[in-house]
């Protein structure tokens, strides 16, 4: 006699899960993408995430909408507005921050880049502080999570499909834009072998900038969801929700963009099932542990891809 | 192939007398630092009753202040160890500066009612958190620098996580509170009066800088450094890198345990908000900026950072503030400090990542930056080796 | 239960410091080394050659323990060093026994009753992972042959490879640039100084004779070699030539037995590969240094082998006397080619 109660929460967890994994996988793609093309470890992007959460909310309040919007048509508009400027602006943050902190440290030995990074990190966490205070900043919801439809007798709010459907497009995209272009192709074989592809003439300068913009945009694309999401946003966001969609990219198997989604979703369960067994306080820790684990036991994730042979 | 000899008489003069005067600190290097840091401690006091800076703080304030900063020149010198000497970018160094000050004030408050004496527990708080060290660095290696830097980072963050959680055993978010003072027959080491704790401090920056400067000629130091340059060859040449970067960690820890607990005894309250990454990152910023890998340009760093930090950005704040100019006058440079960090690293990482007070051989490599080559000898996927 | 493979050979006579036995060494789809044979008898030099391609630097790096093998095993000094890791994950098992083994007698006993026994024996169990923990980490010499003895097997690591007795330069110069070469050296002979970290610290007087006799001892390696007087210049400012002589100094501060040399005349003009020729020949009649050697240099191989073992593709074609393996046909072919026709 299956327990309908359980079946509800379950249920309603496992939507809770999805839409923070899709949040984790977008942020992830990032930190994928840029660790498998310069082999860095993009300490900011974490923060570049919660930009973009900031820069939704500037924009939603330029042009005027702040609160949940029922019309459909306008709510797509907006919608593409919002996801479309902000992600323009955060990959163009992200070239900025590549072309003049990590750029000049590309042959420098492996400790420069990742305190430029920290230090990145540092500056844009208080130039938001500095904008909007350190107190968390109610963001427009503009699909109203009171939406809900049932499902196993949970109530799951429409918005989370809605932010699942955005996710997946914009992974699909990567996917397609990463595997059939010319573009794509220039990402691909510079992650693979720099010199090599600099020999068939691939500008690397470019492509990794390109490799930025997109990383980047995404993140903006995650900060926005988070925003709609969940309706609240702090300057150190970035954070610790970066350290968990690292762990993400980390789990997947680093360079592997499938994987990073795919490691994104898993640790959205594996946070929303702490909360759900009570562990909420140790959840980042858990986190953590995790990470640990997969890179003494495991250092290629689980879709593990065979990276350059730097040492 | 050498040039030609010419006459330089003056030159000639200096590089004669040079290695002599090298020779006899050499020699004698324990008591040149013994005596340099007594100079310098009793400098300091003395300087500060010169304005303007005699305007800024009475003199028992200030000593209080040095005593302060005296505990990040520890911490400082302590990731030198790791990150300067071993090349291990450690980011969570500050949870073994929790794990000493919690040590302390376990064994030494109230709160628990057990009272050890502050002496001894110097001692047994530094090995307590360099068993923590060898814990926490067991895992990480195998792995390359930015992954340590990472898990580092999150052993960083559980620590104090850990401590948070556990009300039973710490008292979680309220912290420890009434933990014992230091006792020495005849001195009180009171909450009005610093100098007890200036000059204790004192002495055991001296004491550390002499061990760490003797560590850093041994062979131990050679192995970190060879580790540092090209870890496969250092293998190949016989280090045991695994016992070698454990000493690392566990030396480093160790420091960090003596800060923490001269930190609890001075603050006679330790709670986990006095450990997070803002603490981890300041240290490894008095670092950069003062110069890794150099002892004592690091704890130059971390003592300018420090006073900057704590009476400096106040005072700025103080002066700018009435002078009306448009957008600066605004600005609390205390709350921002974090962002002039941020810009202070970047910048220097660009322009100068050898710090300001530079070790010559860091300068070589930092400036000279080819990657060692090396065919990919047995390096797998995630670039661990072995 | 000591695995049948990890009983050395016999060695009727033949007074082999390396004997190498089937060494094979896959990397996924690929086969680099394969079923390779290697006898080294004491005192000789032997030549390891073949064309580009052909395993000798991968069969380099499993004998000095960078690489695990497949299967096959490599006895130095009569003793098993290197093979296919046996049950490593039992190691795990070992690691957490004692602290379990505790933890249960302290619950059965905190059962009856006996609550001080069983928290003693709870923190003992703590204790006893931790201790267990760190000699895994460290892995002196006892605990690995207590793990042979109960079937765990752990392939020689490259440190353990020195300590043994072999010492290796590399193909690709692999200096500590940013040091100086006495420094170099003076890492070299890391295997050699009883000098430990306590001693560091309290500047013992072992301390200070054992680092004044370690530079001496490092200014006669570096004479040896022809580095006289260049002490204190740092590595990276050496010419090419300089940098391979301090690289085999280094090598030779661990006071091997064993010596690998990885293509030591790789980039020399002529002049420069004489005087490292004559060197090799020095080394093993000054200091009786046995000698192995990875070399494109026809001339060197010639001049300074005692005997040649040849790969092509990974595997073995040819061994024996220089004379013999020059006139060897499959060696011809394969560094030339088949003959047409």
């Amino acid at each position: 006699m299956i327990d309908s109660h359980l079946v509800a929460t379950l249920t309603q967890q496992f939507f809770n899960a999805l839409t923070l994994g899709a949040i984790y996988a977008l942020v992830a793609l990032g930190y994928t993408m840029v660790y498998g093309i310069i082999e860095l470890i993009n300490f900011a992007h974490g923060d570049v995430f919660m930009v973009g959460a900031f820069v939704a909310l500037a924009f939603l309040s330029t042009i005027g909408f702040t609160r949940s919007i029922s019309d459909p048509l306008q709510l797509i508009l907006v919608l593409v507005g919002t996801f479309g400027v902000t992600m323009i602006v955060l990959g163009t943050i992200g070239v900025g921050i590549e072309r003049f902190a990590y750029r000049p440290l590309r042959n420098a030995p492996r400790l420069a880049p990742l305190i430029t990074a920290i230090g990145v990190s540092f500056i844009l966490q208080n130039v938001v502080q500095a904008w909007q205070g350190p107190s968390p900043v109610p963001t427009p919801q503009l699909l109203s999570p009171q939406v809900r439809f049932g499902l196993f007798g949970a109530d799951i709010a429409v918005l989370s499909i809605v932010i699942l459907g955005i996710t997946l497009a914009l992974m699909i995209a990567l996917q397609l834009f990463v595997g059939r272009t010319r573009l794509g192709r220039a990402m691909r074989s510079t992650a693979q072998d720099r010199e090599a592809a600099q020999l068939m003439g691939v500008d690397i300068n470019t492509t990794i900038a390109i490799t930025f913009f997109l990383g980047s945009a995404l993140a903006g694309a995650a900060g926005i969801v988070y925003g709609l999401y969940f309706g609240s946003i702090q300057f150190n966001l970035g954070f610790f929700s970066g350290l968990k969609a690292f762990t993400a990219a980390v789990l997947g198997g680093i360079g592997n963009t499938v994987g990073a989604a795919l490691g994104g979703f898993i640790i959205g369960f594996i946070e929303v099932g702490a909360v759900q067994v009570g562990l909420s306080r140790w959840s980042e820790a858990l986190v953590f542990a995790v990470l640990i684990i997969v890179l003494v036991f495991r250092p290629a994730g689980l879709l593990g891809q065979q990276l350059g042979e730097r040492a | 192939m050498s040039a030609p000899a010419r006459r330089r008489p003056g030159r000639d003069a200096i590089d004669r007398w040079t290695p002599a005067v090298r020779a006899f600190y050499e020699a004698h290097r324990s008591i040149s630092i013994f005596v340099g840091t007594a100079v310098v401690g009793a400098i300091l006091p003395i300087v500060v009753l010169i304005p303007p800076l005699s305007g800024f703080l009475p003199q028992t304030v200030w000593v209080d202040t040095f005593a302060g900063a005296g505990i990040f020149v520890l911490l400082a010198l302590g990731l030198n160890v790791v990150v300067g000497l071993a090349g291990l970018l450690d980011l969570g160094y500050a949870a073994f500066f929790a794990i000493g000050a919690y040590a302390y004030a376990l064994s030494a408050s109230s709160f628990t009612n057990v009272h050890i004496p502050f002496w001894p527990m110097l001692l047994i708080g530094a090995f307590v958190a360099a068993t923590f060290g060898v814990l926490l660095g067991a895992p990480t290696l195998r792995l390359r620098g930015d992954y340590l830097a990472i898990v580092t980072l999150g052993f960083g963050e559980i620590v104090p996580v850990v401590f948070t959680n556990s009300d039973e055993l710490t008292n979680g978010t309220n912290g420890i509170a009434g933990v014992d003072r230091p006792t020495l027959p005849g001195i009180v080491f009171g909450s009005s009066d610093p100098w007890p704790f200036y000059i204790v401090i004192l002495a055991i920056i001296a004491l550390v800088l002499i061990f760490l400067y003797r560590l850093q000629n041994s062979r131990l130091g050679r192995a970190w450094m060879a580790i540092r340059e090209d870890e496969l060859a250092a293998a190949s040449s016989g280090v045991n890198t695994v016992t070698t970067k454990l000493l690392a960690f566990a030396l480093g820890a160790s420091t960090a345990g003596f800060a923490g607990v001269f930190s609890a005894g001075r603050l006679v309250f330790v709670s986990p908000d006095q450990f997070g990454f803002t603490v981890s990152f300041t240290i490894l910023a008095m670092l950069v900026l003062g110069g890794m890998g150099n002892m004592w340009g690091v704890a130059l760093g971390a003592f300018t950072l420090f006073i900057v930090q704590s009476v400096f950005l106040k005072q700025l704040t103080n002066f700018v503030h009435p002078l009306g100019l448009p957008i600066i006058s605004n600005i609390d440079f205390v709350q921002y400090q974090f962002l002039l960090y941020g810009i202070a690293l970047v910048v220097m990482m660009l322009l100068r990542p050898e710090g300001f007070f530079p070790n010559v051989r860091r300068r070589r490599e930092l400036h000279q930056a080819a990657p060692s080559e090396g065919s990919p000898e047995g390096i797998d996927a995630a670039g661990a080796l072995q | 239960m000591t695995e049948a493979i990890l009983v050395p050979p016999e060695d009727p006579g033949k007074d082999l410091l390396l004997h190498a036995e089937r060494v094979t060494k896959r990397f996924g789809g690929l086969v680099a080394v394969r079923e390779v044979d290697l006898e080294i008898p004491r005192g000789s030099i032997v030549s390891l050659i073949g064309p580009n391609g052909a395993g000798k630097t991968t069969f380099f790096n499993v004998l000095a323990g960078i690489l695990d093998p497949t299967a096959g095993r490599i006895s130095f000094d009569g003793r098993v060093m290197i093979a296919r890791p046996i049950r490593p994950w039992l190691e795990p098992l070992v690691w957490v026994g004692p602290a379990v083994v505790l933890a249960l007698i302290g619950a059965i006993l905190g059962n009856t009753g006996q609550t001080s026994v069983a928290e003693v024996l709870g923190l003992a169990a703590i204790a006893g992972l931790i201790v267990m923990l760190l000699l895994a980490i460290v892995r002196p010499l006892p605990y690995t042959r207590f793990l042979t003895r109960i079937g765990i097997f752990k392939s020689a690591r490259p440190n353990d490879m020195v300590l043994a007795g072999v010492g290796r330069t590399f193909q690709n110069i692999r200096l500590f640039q940013n040091m100086t070469a006495m420094e170099n050296v003076l890492v070299g002979m890391h295997t050699r100084l009883r000098s430990r970290m306590f001693d560091a610290l309290f500047s013992t007087p072992r301390q200070a004779t054992e680092e004044a006799a370690a530079r001496q001892k490092a200014t006669e390696y570096l004479n040896l070699v022809g580095l006289p007087g260049r002490e204190e210049e740092t590595a990276r400012n050496l010419p090419y030539g300089d940098q391979r002589r301090l690289e085999v100094a280094r090598a030779l501060a661990s006071e091997p037995q064993l010596l690998l040399l990885d293509e030591p005349t790789a980039g020399m003009n002529p002049r420069e590969t004489a005087e490292m020729t004559e060197l090799i020949g020095r080394l093993r009649r000054e200091l009786n240094l046995t000698i192995l050697l990875i070399e494109h240099d026809m001339r060197v191989v010639m001049g300074v082998s005692d005997r040649i073992t040849v790969l092509d593709h990974g595997e073995r074609i040819a061994e024996g006397h220089p004379e013999d393996v020059r006139r060897n046909p499959k060696v011809i072919e394969a560094y030339l080619g088949a003959p047409a026709e």
